[in-house]
């Protein structure tokens, strides 16, 4: 059997370059924006199964069992194939033909409303794990149930769910691959392009995993950063007073 | 200026208040003393609407607590509330904990709402803990804190809950002393506590509770000379002995 030969070059050619650097480009551009709804999608819907009404808490449960129990890839096909088809003839007509770049476009709405059901459960748990008896606190002293959440409990259940969120957003970077299945050409659709082109599996796919890593690590540094610059003073004293 | 009416209230199957009912004349002080699991807690959280009941009636200055049309935060913005466990804010500095209410739900002004803390930290001597956070401060400060928190929006009442039976023996007093200081000076008050010294002192009536009714609901000095009944006996047997 003839010895493999390395050619780590090859990654630096253009056009090969450029397109391990569109694929990250892709990759984070799509993290980002599913983020940006996972967050706030997952908050509205972690906090509603928090609330003493009894429909939004069974619109949150029923937003996270649906979204939490289908496959991820199912539902990129769902988003992308079946959606256009279900939706009244006009709105269909424009996600197929007009809507700006479809797959890229379903794939973050997919990702996004995924992971927002993961971060709903995370934002639930951070607030349940704020003692009841401080929203009791602070609805005595005349605050509106709303403002009990704004300045209790979210600020309080955010820091403590910090090192959660922030494997979720690494969980999104890493779920970004599966949009190659509907041709978005994101990093490891790229490399995978740069295999059948060159014949360099090894090298192409040995790139994106370190790309992969470096994303995660730069990533999870971000948070260590946040994470020292906004502690919850009181309750990191604690041990070091008592 | 508060009406207890015939107030009953279940948790699911159990009756946990029957048929209560009691008045406070403004500047009154009353303890409320029972054994555990009587309902004194429950009672207390009723008046302020931070728990519903199902029959009778509760005015606080003539505004009815039950009644669906009442808006609950308005009214509990003129009722302080003292819990057992503190409850203070722990990611908020002893001065944010006094002036969220009166900046939120008040409306004040920043600057105008410290200066009216400042006064109340002094009030309770602990005018040069206001940057600290509350894990820093021991038990006997954090409940002063409380008391200070519940007094910053000027109530026509103030609601304790065993405001010293989660202290050490040695911290029961300096917060005993600034109850005794705020009874005095004239604050219409309802005390569940234990703390018969306390009780002795300043409250105008004792009401003894057991398995959700009001057995007593006497004047400070016949409830503890005059003849009660056997169950509140027993009781007073009981703790007196401690
Ligand atoms: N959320 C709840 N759900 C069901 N039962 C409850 C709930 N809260 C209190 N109870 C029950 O209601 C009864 C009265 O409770 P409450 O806390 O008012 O008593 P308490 O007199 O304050 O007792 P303690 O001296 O122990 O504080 C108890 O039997 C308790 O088990
Ligand atoms: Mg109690």
């Amino acid at each position: 059997m003839q010895r493999y030969q390395w050619d780590w070059g090859v990654l630096f050619r253009e056009p090969y370059f450029g397109w391990l650097l569109s694929g990250l480009g892709w990759t984070l551009f799509i993290a980002m924006l599913a983020w940006a709804i996972a967050f706030s999608v997952g908050s509205t819907i972690g906090i509603c199964r928090t609330l003493p009404n009894r429909w939004l808490r069974a619109i949150g449960t029923a937003y996270v069992e649906i979204f939490r129990n289908v496959p991820l890839l199912l539902q990129m096909f769902l988003w992308f194939f079946v959606l256009p088809e279900l939706l009244p003839r006009e709105a269909g007509r424009w996600m197929k033909r007009d809507m700006p770049n479809p797959e890229l476009t379903s794939a973050v709405l997919c990702l996004g409303f995924y992971h927002a059901s993961r971060v709903a459960e995370q934002v639930r748990s951070g607030i349940d794990s704020v003692a009841q008896g401080l929203s009791r606190a602070g609805l005595a002293t005349g605050l509106t149930l709303g403002q009990t959440y704004r300045h209790i409990l979210m600020p309080i259940a955010y820091r403590l769910i910090v090192p959660t969120l922030t494997s979720e957003f690494l969980g999104i970077i890493k779920n970004s691959s599966i949009a190659l299945t509907i041709g978005v050409l994101e990093l490891t659709n790229q490399s995978r392009q740069i295999e059948s082109f060159t014949f360099r599996g090894f090298e192409a796919f040995t790139a994106a995993t370190v790309i992969y890593i470096a994303v995660s690590m730069v990533a999870l540094g971000l948070a260590r950063m946040f994470e020292r610059r906004s502690p919850i003073k009181g309750m990191m004293t604690r041990e070091a007073n008592s | 200026m508060i009406a207890v009416q015939q107030v009953s209230k279940w948790y699911g199957d159990t009756r946990v208040l029957n048929g209560c009912s009691t008045t406070i004349a403004k500047g009154e002080v009353v303890v409320v003393c029972g054994p555990s699991g009587s309902g004194k807690s429950t009672l207390i959280k009723c008046i302020n609407g931070l728990e519903p009941f199902q029959q009778g009636r509760i005015l606080v200055d003539n505004i009815s607590v039950g009644d669906r049309a009442t808006n609950l935060p308005k009214l509990r913005a003129r009722v302080g509330m003292v819990f057992q466990d503190f409850q203070l804010y722990p990611h908020k500095t002893v001065l944010d904990n006094i002036t969220l209410a009166p900046i939120q739900v008040a409306k004040r002004d920043k600057t105008e709402a410290e200066v009216a803390a400042m006064k109340l930290l002094t009030r309770v001597d602990l005018e040069e803990h206001a940057r600290k956070y509350p894990a820093q401060l021991s038990g006997g400060q954090q409940q002063r804190v409380a008391i200070a928190r519940a007094l910053a929006m000027n109530p026509i009442a103030m609601l304790f809950d065993e405001p010293t039976s989660a202290l050490d023996p040695e911290m029961i007093t300096e917060v005993l002393d600034v109850m005794i200081k705020l009874a005095e000076d004239g604050m219409t008050m309802i005390v569940v506590t234990h703390e018969m010294g306390f009780a002795r002192r300043v409250a105008h009536r004792v009401v003894f509770m057991d398995m959700g009714e009001i057995v007593e609901d006497r004047p400070t000095t016949d409830f503890f000379e005059g003849a009660v009944s056997e169950r509140a006996t027993r009781f007073l047997s009981k703790i007196l002995q401690h």
